[in-house]
């Protein structure tokens, strides 16, 4: 190795932590926050700081959509519902091996992202948000219907998912940490994909469709590849949502809902994917916070997303780096 | 004869409503050559190319690429097949930077692009290429530089710079000096000199200097029929064309 070589490492490395400090900040505090749990407050805790990570999972999904696809889809909490539901009805039959249960929730998702996505991906703009609203909207009354697996009322998952006949999911803080490993596994597969060659097609179609075409790629394709990414994704925190609310209603995946995971990356800051994680966390943790203060809730919250979409346009994010620019001149 | 053209077109028709703006339209291109097609604003010229390209399918006739009937073959397999064309209105991708828009030309025809992990940015082959593609049309300086920041003259020069890294057998322009100044415009004419015999083009062109310095056969288009077809000195005598519209341009 030259000299060069030799001294330019640690550089590398030292580039590397700076470019990456605030995903390599927002994983450490995940990762260090139960520890900090007051011995009372741990539960509330815990499962407040699970439901955002498993929230961002979602929203990552939604924001390689959005953010580096122009997809706008108003039905992506439809995924998060068919992967509660999957774990769900399995367990109501007795089965709860996450070998079994996560695959089959998986492959649920994928399957009606395909149906779904050959058709919507044909459309385009509002035309695309209203059909993707369409569909979230058909599973969620077929959902309503599922008189055997509770209908309205929802259904109630008797058993967590178990490895191998383990209860992994047994206490609090083993189902912290998996979903946090999920969703760092769900971030760093995002990132890779939008930086690899199929990411750069794909956002290439965002960029100018017609252009990418006359290069010689099917964009259709691409833009269907990462429909079914983002399905597994929902399906993934749809599955660890069943597994800690114990759970699952047709609520899961009502437009509302779907409209909510929308404004977590919008208020984030889209295209971003760090954005989509800060955009969840600080959607429930203002819901939660606001909630405490008045049941109209709302009320304030509403007023908040308007400021946020008039005064700054990269959401959250956009701000951090807007202030930085500034300190530096 | 016939064989030995890279494209061939046969009786091409399209009607926009009642208006008839391809009508009965047959040229070929021959190996090496480049054939322009001029004609006054509104005679289909745009129609044509977007026609032969696969934007718009015609409502008459055949289209021949390389000996294959291409005339139902969607755009981007078209592409694929080495059909490459730049846009009268500038079309690139304003968010990536001048080399990740030619390195993504250069990715179509080098693998698959079906890969999820690796940095394509860090792909050297790609971005060896892409370097090389800028370089040929004067835009090595400004690889770096987000697209939608050029100028609207090295936006052109960009144009030509992804159409060029498809290693095209058929290079279709469509008004690549739009809109460039004085200079721009004769840079432009000195790169695709310089790309002359490499590969055929068809190039559409309102500049008559550029189209007559150019071309080894020009077709006059006018009302989306072919008026005359021949070489430079051919079509610059025929006085039908000279009547119908050279004559004023020649002004």
């Amino acid at each position: 190795m030259t000299e060069a070589a030799l001294s330019a490492a640690p550089t590398a490395r030292r580039s590397f932590l700076v470019g990456n400090a605030l995903p390599i900040a927002i994983f450490v505090l995940f990762a260090v926050l139960p520890a900090f749990a007051v011995f009372s407050a741990e539960t509330y805790l815990l499962s407040l700081v699970t439901r955002v990570m498993i929230f961002a999972i979602a929203a990552l999904a939604l924001d390689l959509l959005m953010g580096y696809g122009a997809l706008v889809s108003f039905g992506h909490a439809a995924f998060i519902g068919l992967g509660a539901y999957t774990i769900g009805i399995l367990s109501s039959h007795g089965i709860t091996e996450i070998l079994i249960a996560l695959p089959v929730a998986l492959v649920v998702a994928v399957l009606f992202a395909w149906l779904t996505g050959i058709v919507c991906l044909r459309t385009k703009g509002v035309y695309f948000i209203m059909i993707t609203l369409a569909f979230g909207q058909m599973v969620y009354f077929t959902a309503s219907s599922l008189a055997p697996y509770g209908g309205d009322d929802g259904l109630t998952i008797r058993a967590r998912s178990t490895l191998a006949g383990l209860p992994i999911f047994g206490n609090d803080r083993a189902l912290y940490y998996i979903s946090l490993a999920c969703l760092l596994g769900a971030y760093l597969l995002c990132r890779a994909i939008v930086a690899s060659r199929f990411g750069r097609v794909y956002r290439g179609a965002r960029e100018n469709p017609l252009r990418v075409a006359t290069i010689g790629f099917e964009v259709y394709r691409y833009q269907l590849v990462a429909y079914l990414i983002a399905g597994a994704l929902g399906g993934l925190s749809g599955f660890l949502l069943g597994n800690a609310t114990d759970f699952v209603s047709p609520a899961y995946m009502s437009w509302q809902r779907s409209g909510e995971l929308l404004i977590m990356v919008i208020l984030g800051g889209m295209g971003t994917l760090n954005g989509a994680i800060i955009g969840a966390a600080a959607f429930i943790l203002a819901e939660e916070w606001l909630s405490g203060i008045t049941e109209h809730w709302k009320v304030i919250f509403g007023p908040l997303l308007v400021l946020v979409a008039v005064f700054a346009r990269g959401g959250l994010i956009g701000i951090a780096t807007r202030l930085r620019g500034m300190r530096r001149g | 004869m016939a064989d030995e053209a890279v494209l061939r077109i046969e009786g091409l028709g399209k009607n926009f409503g009642g208006l008839r703006v391809t009508d009965d339209v047959t040229l070929d291109v021959r190996e090496g050559e480049l054939h322009a097609v001029i004609g006054p604003n509104g005679a289909g010229k745009t129609t044509l190319i977007n026609q032969i390209s696969g934007l718009l399918a015609p409502d008459a006739g055949r289209i021949v690429f390389c000996g294959e009937d291409v005339t139902t073959l969607p755009m981007h397999t078209r592409a694929a097949r080495g059909l490459a064309r730049s846009f009268q209105i500038t079309s690139i991708l304003p968010g990536f930077s001048a080399l990740e828009n030619v390195a993504l030309a250069v990715q179509a025809r080098s693998g698959t692009s079906f890969r999820f992990f690796g940095r394509a940015s860090s792909e050297e082959a790609l971005n060896a290429a892409a370097r090389q593609s800028l370089a040929q049309v004067g835009l090595a300086e400004r690889a770096d530089v987000p697209a939608g920041e050029l100028s609207h003259g090295e936006k052109r020069a960009l144009e030509l710079a992804i159409a060029l890294a498809m290693e095209p057998k058929l290079l279709l322009l469509d008004e690549p000096m739009a809109g460039t100044g004085h200079d721009e415009s004769a840079r432009l004419v000195s790169v695709l000199r310089s790309l002359k015999g490499r590969f055929p083009m068809v190039l559409v062109e309102h500049d008559m200097g550029a189209v007559f310095a150019l071309a080894d056969r020009i077709s006059v288009l006018i009302y989306g029929r072919i008026l005359a077809s021949g070489t430079p000195n051919q079509v610059r005598a025929d006085p039908q064309v000279v009547a119908a519209y050279l004559g004023d341009e020649m002004e």
